[in-house]
């Protein structure tokens, strides 16, 4: 097992309440999260680690600061562009497409 | 007036720059002075439109026409020049569409356009099918559009360095950090200036500091009506290029021969090299006033969407602004200054010195260098006069 | 867009941001309370979601009491009106003597149509904090690489661990909750690496002893994550960073090497250690844009100058917390705290201009002993990204300065084009002006002027002229 996960709830010690799931398209592929979650929380609760290339080189990017500083986490939700994915909380049936394909 | 001489050129903007280097090819030793770093004020604060589409039959546009025919034969020489790390001009010969909103505009554009075709201009009115071709997502409801294929562009700070280097590969030397503050003078002729960092001895001077001209020319001796006309641009984050071509709202064309102080936006936006768009420009006189004011903003943003509808979610994470140097009577200085021998002009480009910069060095070289012709340009022409004695 | 005159408006809702709510309200200013994030408490006190409520949420917390209680008074008091999603956008210098007025977009970050306002104070606070700064080395830009505020990000605001073997690198005391946090959320962590050497440690902490007792707290905090670290035997190694990292697609191992006291690598002292993620953090750089367009004065370090009562050069303009020096939450608190009593026209307590004091001093040892040597511009090779954004590399920028033997900064970054992407420098800002600075740069700082303090969208800056012209028929 390598790379990003979420603690399953039972061995929390924070003991975080029940929020329900929160479900959202990625490129297409349906994947669930909790509620609250930000959309990169959700993506690396699955183990996403990378969802943006960079411009020039196309070199991955996904979380680097988590603060919303670096901007290298943007992604398009629900057709609107460039929202990091750090910031925003996952909506239930947002429809995210990533900005992988540097088509600039 | 034959002055082979060492020349002291102020500003290293992209005036100075393009004059530095063409004073160099014609064999003078050229100093450079700016008190800040080099293309550090208004030649690093706009855009870098070589437009014929905004200007109207006259001396401008003729300066203009040069310049285009200059700016084709540079890129291959500043190539041979320039080391290979250097990054590239970002020339391109993209072409502008002016594009008019409501009737009365159109028929002001059709008129203008005409005119202009008169001096040579390619200005080619655009039927429906074809602007769909030119520019596929732009607003459905115009009156009236007219295409320029001569319109290009030119990374501004990438030319401006560029011609620097150029003229530093020739032997001229360019002194960041040094401000000039005054004349050092023999009898009525100046022979030098004061600056920060000591004097620097010459046989001209050449005032090319953008719009700190006129207080700059003021310490040498000479008043110059030179005012600051701000402009503040935005920069949009990259995207999938969906503009091909520069595209204006035709109040762009009003608003640039007009010489009011209040607000006036009219739309520029193109999309960049990198991907970015760039939404020009806001034209205020409000002094020396950096400051990048939200109105401003939310003013050219609305112009941007009436051309563009589909820019709406596009997000803007950069703006900046300048100071164009203005000229009441709306033509640059270019030539010697008889008020004080030794002291030459060449500044006032309001919003075009970037374009306007290579004809602009080949005058003033002529002048300087040959013997001084037919100039409208020069500053005892008589549409300046109320306003040197004025500025005095 | 509505305006809105109020009388102390407060930007940033971390410790000294809400310090300074609560200060000021007992003042008896009216007060408004601005914080992009959904919830109070910053980075220090980033939570779950209300949703997500954690039961034993304070086994991630220093101080969390303090947080609740204060979250609480001030979400009770009338006199203040908390606005959650505001976005500070733009803020404009005034003409005369008045405060700045601000602009704010109110609804979720990076949304399409949020809620134009514009506020009009007759003071105002910015306690807009920090970020960290990660200085460049060969594959930092990999995915897996992660500052550590975002492994604590992460950690405290979504229980996801960044990776499973986890090594924590850089410089500060700040690098140890990070190793707490990771160690609570599931993760191995498979060693610390402090760049600093033991003798400026020493130096820094362990001269002047009877100073540091003043600062208990701070003491006793830094202690608990100590504790923590040796309970799980987390290796703690001095004079030591990470100098590469390597993989295709994400980090698989990374290059470790022995610092001399400039922070070169010592020859012959690399070690390779397998990891999924690396959690890197040098330093912190204050995020004064604001402060900037509105004028502030700031030193050397890009730190706003103020004086003793928080005030800055520029008049009703005050700064609280990591804007001016970085000195962790007790030195927030207590400089919101002076800054909210001052700008509500009251005196602050007196032990509280005390603490400031103390903590201010710790704030010096913490340069002394973690401060950024300039060795560190050996770590990246040309090809080393140096702007993540427009992938600049460090070898370009050194190359085109050569060539251009620009002075400036601003011509320096439209040849480069670093620092011209979506973070507009924010990353590289820094570690641009440093690798430059030995082209003698006449314009330093310049890297952390934003006009445009966050991204916002054509359609929502259109808008406020509408709505205006509505208003105003
Ligand atoms: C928003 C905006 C958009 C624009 N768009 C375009 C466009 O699309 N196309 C176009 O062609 N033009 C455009 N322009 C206009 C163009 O940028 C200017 O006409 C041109 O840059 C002027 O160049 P300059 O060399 O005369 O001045 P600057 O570039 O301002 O150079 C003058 C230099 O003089 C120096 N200086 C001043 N005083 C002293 C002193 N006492 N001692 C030493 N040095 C001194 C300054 O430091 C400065 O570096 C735009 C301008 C603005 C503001
Ligand atoms: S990870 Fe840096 S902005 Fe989201």
């Amino acid at each position: 097992m390598r790379g990003p996960r979420r603690l399953p709830a039972e061995q929390d010690p924070v003991r975080p309440k029940d929020s329900g799931p929160v479900t959202i398209t990625v490129d297409g592929e349906s994947l669930s999260g909790l509620q609250g979650q930000s959309i990169a929380g959700v993506l690396m609760g699955n183990g996403r680690q990378s969802w943006r290339r960079s411009p020039r080189t196309g070199r991955p990017r996904g979380v680097f600061c988590g603060i919303g500083v670096c901007f290298d986490c943007l992604l398009t939700v629900n057709d609107i562009p460039d929202v990091r994915a750090c910031q925003r909380r996952a909506g239930e049936g947002d429809v995210i497409t990533t900005q992988e394909a540097s088509d600039v | 007036m034959a002055e082979r001489g060492r020349v002291i050129v102020i500003g290293a903007g992209i005036i100075g720059a393009a004059i530095a280097r063409s004073l160099v090819r014609g064999g003078s030793d050229v100093v450079v002075l700016d008190r800040g770093p080099s293309a550090g004020g208004t030649s690093s604060s706009g855009e870098g439109n070589l437009l014929v589409s905004d200007k109207g039959p006259g001396s401008e546009l003729e300066l203009m026409q040069r310049s285009l025919e200059l700016w084709r034969e540079i890129g291959p020489q500043l190539r041979d020049e320039l080391p290979s790390g250097f990054p590239g001009l970002e020339l391109e010969y993209k072409g502008g569409l002016v594009v008019a909103t409501t009737e009365q505009g159109a028929q002001g554009l059709r008129e203008f356009a005409a005119q202009q075709r008169t001096a040579g201009v390619l200005a080619e009115e655009v039927g429906e099918e074809q602007v769909r071709q030119l520019e596929p997502d732009l607003t459905r409801n115009y009156t009236s559009a007219v295409y320029y294929p001569q319109d290009a562009q030119v990374q501004p700070v990438i030319a401006t360095e560029s011609l620097l280097a150029s003229a530093r590969s020739g032997g001229a030397q360019v002194h960041q950090g040094v401000e000039v503050l005054g004349a050092v003078t023999s009898g009525s002729r100046i022979t030098g200036v004061r600056t920060s960092n000591g004097d620097f001895l010459g046989d001209a001077v050449v005032v090319a500091a953008g719009p700190w001209s006129g207080q700059l020319a003021a310490k040498l001796g000479a008043s110059l009506p030179v005012k600051p006309r701000r402009g503040t641009v935005m920069v949009t984050t990259r995207m999938p290029q969906r503009i091909q071509h520069k595209v204006y709202d035709a109040d762009y064309v009003g608003a640039v021969g007009s010489g009011a102080a209040d607000l006036q936006v009219s739309s520029v936006v193109e999309s960049t090299a990198a991907g970015t768009v760039l939404i020009g420009s806001s034209r205020e006189r409000r002094g020396f006033d950096d400051r990048i004011e939200a109105r401003v903003l939310a003013a050219l943003a609305a112009k941007a969407l009436l051309l563009f509808p589909f820019l709406s979610d596009v997000a803007v994470m950069r703006a900046y602004g300048g100071f164009r140097p203005f000229m009441p009577d709306h033509l640059p200085v270019i030539g010697a200054d008889p008020r004080v021998p030794g002291l030459w002009h060449a500044t006032g480009h309001e919003g075009a010195g970037i374009g306007l910069s290579l004809a602009t060095a080949e005058i003033l070289t002529r002048e300087l260098l040959e013997t001084p012709g037919e100039n409208p340009f020069r500053v005892d022409r008589p549409s300046l006069q109320p306003y040197l004695e004025e500025a005095a | 867009m509505s305006e809105k005159a109020c009388q102390v408006l407060i930007i940033g809702g971390g410790p000294a941001g809400m310090s300074a709510a609560r200060a000021a309200l007992a003042g008896g200013a009216q007060v408004v309370l601005l914080e992009a994030g959904d919830a109070l408490g910053g980075q220090f006190w980033r939570h779950l979601p209300e949703s997500r409520k954690g039961g034993e949420e304070q086994v991630l917390h220093h101080k969390w009491r303090h947080f609740n209680t204060v979250q609480r008074e001030l979400r009770d008091d009338p006199g203040c009106e908390v606005v959650l999603g505001a976005h500070v956008w733009a803020i404009e210098r005034p003409d005369g003597g008045q405060a700045p007025a601000v602009h704010v977009m109110v609804g979720p970050p990076d949304g399409a149509d949020r809620e134009p306002r514009t506020y009009l104070p007759q003071s105002i606070i910015f306690a807009t904090g920090g970020q960290e700064r990660t200085l460049p080395f060969p594959g930092w830009d990999l995915p897996g690489v992660y500052t550590a505020g975002a492994a604590q990000a992460l950690a405290k605001g979504e229980r996801v661990a960044v990776g499973q073997r986890v090594l924590v690198a850089g410089a500060g005391p700040f690098l140890l909750p990070v190793v707490t946090s990771l160690i609570r959320t599931g993760a191995t962590v498979i060693g610390v690496a402090e760049a600093s050497g033991w003798k400026r440690l020493a130096k820094g902490w362990l001269s002047r002893p009877w100073e540091l007792a003043a600062t208990r707290s701070k003491a006793g905090e830094l202690g608990g994550y100590l504790r923590e670290m040796v309970h799980h035997r987390v290796p703690y190694r001095a004079g030591t960073t990470v100098i590469a990292a390597h993989g295709e697609e994400s980090v698989e191992s990374v290059t470790l090497a022995r610092l001399d006291a400039d922070w070169k690598p010592v020859p012959g002292t690399q070690r390779r250690v397998e990891v999924d993620a690396v959690c890197v953090s040098h330093g912190f750089v204050p995020r004064t844009e604001l402060a900037l367009t509105v004028g502030c004065t700031v030193d050397a370090h890009g730190f706003v100058v103020v004086d003793d009562q928080q005030r800055t050069s520029v008049e009703n303009v005050f700064c609280a917390g990591e804007l001016t020096g970085i000195g962790g939450v007790d030195l927030a608190l207590a400089e919101g705290e002076i800054a909210g009593a001052t700008a509500a026209g009251t005196q602050p307590r007196a032990s509280v201009v005390k603490a400031r004091n103390v903590f201010r001093a710790f704030a010096e040892r913490l340069q002394t002993a973690h401060g950024i040597r300039p060795g560190w511009q050996t770590w990246p090779e040309p090809g080393t990204t140096l702007c993540r954004c427009e992938d600049v590399t460090v070898g370009e920028v050194r190359e085109v300065a050569a060539a251009t033997q620009a002075r400036g900064l601003r011509s320096l970054k439209l040849t480069t084009r670093a620092g011209l992407g979506p973070c507009q420098g924010r990353t590289c800002g820094r570690n641009t002006e440093e690798i430059l600075s030995s082209c003698g740069l006449l314009d330093p700082g310049r890297t952390a002027r934003r006009p445009i303090a966050i991204p916002v969208r054509l359609g929502e800056l259109a808008a406020t002229t509408s709505s205006q012209r509505e208003e105003t028929p």
